[in-house]
C-alpha cells in the first residue's frame, strides 16, 4: 500500500513533542549574592550558624548531624542512576545580599520582588486576592513572609525558621528533629548539618488557620545547594492547609536540593500539605537540572489526628522523596495523593510510607505516575502495620500512564503487616493513552496536544481535586504545559 | 435541497495495514439529503466512515474525497471536524476523569479558534449546553460525568447526538447509531437527528437494519458489498432488503 495521503504528524510524533516544551521559570535573577566558599567541614557549619546568630544548642545539633553524616554513604537502593556527587564542590550557603532585614515590603530589593512576581508569587499583601500567606525563600534565606500580623492575632506563628529559632526557641527546640532524626538517612543528616532557611508554622490549640499558608522556594545562585527545613506543628484541634512551590533557573550544572519537612499533628488536629514541585528538570539530553532528595514526614501523634500529603511533581532531574505518615494516635488518618510526571531523561523514585502504630488507624494512597520520553518513573511505597495497630486499614491505588515506548514505569510496593485484624488493599494499573481516545478527541475538533493534556488531567483528576482551588488551576496548567509535545 | 455538492467521493480505495477494504467508492451528497448506507457485515461500512473522518487506523491508497470544495483527505481529523464533518461513533470512547462539560468546551473552543473567534464565555457555553441537551433529552447529570464513562448503550448514543447538536456539522455520519439501542432510545436518538436536519446539512446513516430508517427517512439507499457500492435506490430499497435479505445482492454481484 502507498503511504497515507494525509500529511499529518503521527500521534507518536505529537506525543513526543509534548514532552519537549520549554521550562518557563528558567531565568536567573541578577542580584548580588553572598555565597560562601565551596566545601563542607565543621568550620563551614560554624560559619553558617554564626551567620544566623544561632544559639549554642543548634550549632551542637548541626555538628552532631555533620559528624554522623561523615559515617554515611549516599543511598543506592532507589531505582535511580545518580552520578557521583562531589559534596565538597557545593557551596552550602547563598544569601541574596540585602542591606538589612526588610521591615516592610518597600525595603525588599525590587529585583527580588520582580523575581517572585515573574514566578506568579505576589508578595504585596493587598494584591493577594486568595487570602494566602506567603513565605518566599530564595537560595538560603527567607525573603519575606506576608500576612504575619493578621495571623499573629490568632496566635498562629508563620515565619522563617531562622526567625523562629530566635523568637520561639523553646518550640523549635522541642520539635526540631523530633519526626525526622538527623540519623534518619544520608540526606537528612546533611540537611540537619547545613540547613539554611525554610518555614516554621505553629497553629495553637483549637485554631483553624483562616488562610492557606504557602512557602515558595527558589534556587537562584549557581553552584549552591538548597537545604531548607520546614517545621509545622498543629496543636490539639487545630487545622492548617500549607502549600509549597519550587522553581529554579535553567543551568547546565546540577543543583542539589536536600530538604526536610517535619510535621507534628496533635489530638484531632488536621494538616494538609500540598506541593507543586517544578524545579528545573534539565534539558532534553539530561544536562543540568535539580537533584531533589527530600525527606518529608509527619507524625500523627494525637488521637484522631489527620495528615494529608498532596504532591504534583513535574520538575527535577532526579527526585527521591517519600512523604510519609506515622500514624501513632488512635484513629489517626494518613493520606498521600501524588501525580509524578517524568519526561526527557528525568528520573523519579517517589512514593510514601504509612506506618500504622495506633489502633484503628487508616491510610489512603493514590499515586498517579505519568512517564514520557526516556524517563524512568518509580512508585515506592511502604505500608507497615505494627502489632499494636488493631483494626488498621489501608487502601493503595497505584496507576501508571505511559506516553512513550522508551520510558519506564515501575512499582515497588512493600507491605508489612503484623496484626491480623488489619485490612490492606493494593490496586495497580498501567495504561497508555489509546489511539482511539485521541482520535475521538480529534474527531470532535480537539487537536492531539490539547487532547493529551485533557486526558492526562482527567487521569490525574483524583489527585488534582485534593489541591486547594487556586493551586489546582495552576497545577493543571503546569501538567498541560509540561506535557506539550511529549506524546510519542 | 440545492444542487451544490457537499461531498464528492471518487473511486476511493482504502484499507487497514496491507488489506484493501474499500475498492472504489463513488458517492455524491448534496445539502439537505439523507443517505443510508447498508450492507452485510464486513462490507466496509465502518471503514468508509473512518476514512472520511480521518481515523489513522485506515490508509487511503487512491481516489479522492472533496468536501465543499476542500480536499478532505489532506485535512487533519480535527480540521475535518472544524470544517463541518461529524462522526457519531459506533463505539463511543470513554475518557476517564474528563467531564463532558470540559470535553465539549475544548471542542467548541478549538473550532472557534480555527475560525479566529474568541472562546465562548462560561455563561454562553453553559447556555449552549443546556439548549442542546434538550434535543436528545439528555440528563443534566450526564454532562458532569466523565466522557462516556459508565454510560449505558443508549446514553452513549444520545451523547453522540448531543455532541452533534453542539457542533452543528454540515455532514454527519451516523455509524450504526441504532446498534445496542432499545426502541425508546432509538426514538429519542432519531428524533434528535431529525430536529437537526435542515436544507444546508446532510446525513449519512450507516445501518444494518431498516428499523432506524423508519424514523430517519433517507432520500437514497446504497448497498455496500465487498468495498463497493453495488446498488443504489430510493427508500424502497431498504424495505426490499428487510424483506429479502442481502443474499440476492450477493448473488448478483458474485455472479457478475
Amino acid at each position: 500500500m502507498k503511504p497515507d495521503t494525509t500529511p499529518q504528524r503521527t500521534d507518536d510524533e505529537v506525543i513526543a513533542d509534548a514532552a519537549n516544551s520549554e521550562y518557563r521559570y528558567g531565568f536567573v535573577t541578577d542580584i548580588d549574592t553572598d555565597v560562601i566558599e565551596c566545601g563542607l567541614n565543621e568550620d563551614v557549619i560554624r560559619h553558617i550558624s554564626a551567620r544566623k546568630n544561632e544559639p549554642e544548642w543548634l550549632l551542637e545539633f548541626r555538628l552532631q548531624a555533620y559528624r554522623y553524616w561523615l559515617t554515611l554513604t549516599p543511598p543506592k537502593w532507589a531505582h535511580l542512576t545518580i552520578p557521583e556527587i562531589d559534596f565538597q564542590a557545593i557551596s552550602y550557603y547563598a544569601e541574596p545580599r540585602q542591606k538589612k532585614a526588610p521591615q516592610s515590603l518597600d525595603e525588599v530589593d525590587p529585583q527580588l520582588l520582580d523575581t517572585f512576581n515573574r514566578l506568579g508569587i505576589p508578595l504585596e499583601e493587598q494584591k493577594q486576592l486568595s487570602g494566602m500567606a506567603v513565605d518566599a525563600v530564595m537560595d538560603s534565606v527567607s525573603v519575606k513572609t506576608t500576612h504575619r500580623e493578621k495571623l499573629a492575632q490568632m496566635g498562629i506563628i508563620f515565619c522563617s525558621i531562622s526567625e523562629a529559632v530566635k523568637d520561639y526557641p523553646e518550640l523549635v527546640k522541642k520539635y526540631l528533629g523530633s519526626v525526622v532524626s538527623y540519623r534518619d538517612n544520608f540526606y537528612a543528616a546533611l540537611n540537619s548539618a547545613v540547613f539554611s532557611d525554610g518555614s516554621f508554622v505553629y497553629i495553637p490549640k483549637g485554631v483553624r488557620c483562616p488562610m492557606e499558608l504557602s512557602t515558595y522556594f527558589r534556587i537562584n545562585a549557581s553552584g549552591t545547594g538548597q537545604f531548607e527545613r520546614t517545621l509545622i506543628v498543629a496543636d490539639d484541634d487545630a487545622y492548617v492547609s500549607y502549600l509549597e512551590g519550587c522553581t529554579a533557573p535553567q543551568r547546565d550544572e546540577n543543583q542539589l536540593h536536600a530538604a526536610i519537612v517535619e510535621i507534628v499533628v496533635e489530638d484531632r488536629a488536621e494538616v494538609k500539605y500540598s506541593t507543586v514541585q517544578n524545579w528545573y528538570a534539565g534539558d532534553a539530553e539530561g544536562r543540568g537540572g535539580v537533584y531533589n532528595f527530600v525527606t518529608k514526614r509527619g507524625l500523627c501523634r494525637g488521637d484522631y489526628s489527620k495528615l494529608s500529603w498532596t504532591q504534583v511533581e513535574t520538575g527535577s532531574a532526579i527526585t527521591w522523596k517519600y512523604p510519609s505518615c506515622i500514624l501513632k494516635g488512635e484513629g489517626s488518618v494518613g493520606e498521600f495523593y501524588s501525580v509524578a510526571v517524568t519526561r526527557n531523561r528525568q528520573q523519579a523514585d517517589t512514593g510514601t510510607k504509612m506506618i500504622h502504630i495506633g489502633r484503628n488507624t487508616r491510610s489512603t494512597i493514590v499515586s498517579k505516575g505519568i512517564s514520557a520520553g526516556y524517563s524512568q518513573n518509580a512508585y515506592r511505597g511502604l505500608v507497615k502495620v505494627a502489632p499494636s495497630a488493631e483494626g488498621a486499614r489501608n487502601y493503595t491505588q497505584c496507576d501508571s500512564l505511559l506516553l512513550s515506548s522508551t520510558c519506564g514505569a515501575h512499582t515497588f510496593p512493600y507491605i508489612d503487616v503484623r496484626n491480623s485484624s488489619a485490612i490492606v488493599e493494593h490496586e495497580a494499573t498501567t495504561s497508555k493513552i489509546s489511539e482511539d481516545q485521541l482520535f475521538y478527541c480529534n474527531q470532535r475538533g480537539i487537536p492531539t496536544e490539547e487532547a493529551v493534556g485533557l486526558i492526562v488531567n482527567g487521569y490525574a483528576k483524583e489527585v488534582m481535586n485534593k489541591l486547594p482551588m487556586e493551586f489546582a488551576v495552576e497545577a493543571q496548567r503546569l501538567l498541560q504545559i509540561t506535557l506539550e509535545n511529549s506524546v510519542g | 435541497m440545492n444542487n451544490d455538492i457537499l461531498l464528492q467521493v471518487t473511486d476511493l480505495h482504502a484499507g487497514i495495514e496491507s488489506r484493501e477494504i474499500l475498492r472504489g467508492i463513488n458517492l455524491t451528497i448534496r445539502p439537505g439529503e439523507v443517505h443510508a448506507i447498508m450492507g452485510p457485515n464486513g462490507s466496509g461500512k465502518s471503514t468508509l466512515s473512518g476514512v472520511l473522518a480521518g481515523d489513522p487506523h485506515y490508509h487511503v491508497t487512491s481516489g479522492s474525497a472533496t468536501f465543499h470544495g476542500l480536499d478532505l483527505l489532506s485535512l487533519a481529523p480535527e480540521d475535518r471536524s472544524h470544517e463541518g464533518l461529524f462522526l457519531s461513533f459506533q463505539y463511543p470512547v470513554e475518557i476517564p476523569g474528563v467531564s463532558m462539560v470540559n470535553f465539549m468546551r475544548a471542542a467548541v473552543n478549538a473550532k472557534r479558534k480555527y475560525f479566529n473567534q474568541e472562546p465562548l464565555t462560561a455563561g454562553d457555553f453553559l447556555k449552549l449546553m443546556r439548549q442542546k441537551r434538550a434535543i436528545v433529552e439528555l440528563d443534566n447529570k450526564l454532562a458532569s460525568r466523565s466522557v462516556n464513562e459508565g454510560f449505558s448503550g443508549g446514553e452513549k448514543k444520545r451523547n453522540e447526538i448531543f455532541q452533534m447538536a453542539v457542533l452543528e456539522p454540515q455532514l454527519s455520519i451516523l455509524d450504526e447509531t441504532d446498534s445496542g439501542l432499545d426502541i425508546d432510545a432509538l426514538r429519542i436518538v432519531a428524533s434528535g437527528v431529525n430536529k437537526l436536519r435542515n436544507d444546508n446539512n446532510a446525513t449519512i446513516v450507516i445501518t444494518h437494519y431498516q428499523r432506524l430508517l423508519d424514523y430517519i427517512r433517507p432520500d437514497f439507499v446504497h448497498i455496500l458489498y465487498k468495498g463497493r457500492i453495488v446498488y443504489s435506490g430510493g427508500p424502497e430499497l431498504a424495505l426490499e432488503l428487510e424483506e429479502r435479505g442481502y443474499d440476492w445482492i450477493k448473488e448478483q454481484v458474485d455472479n457478475q
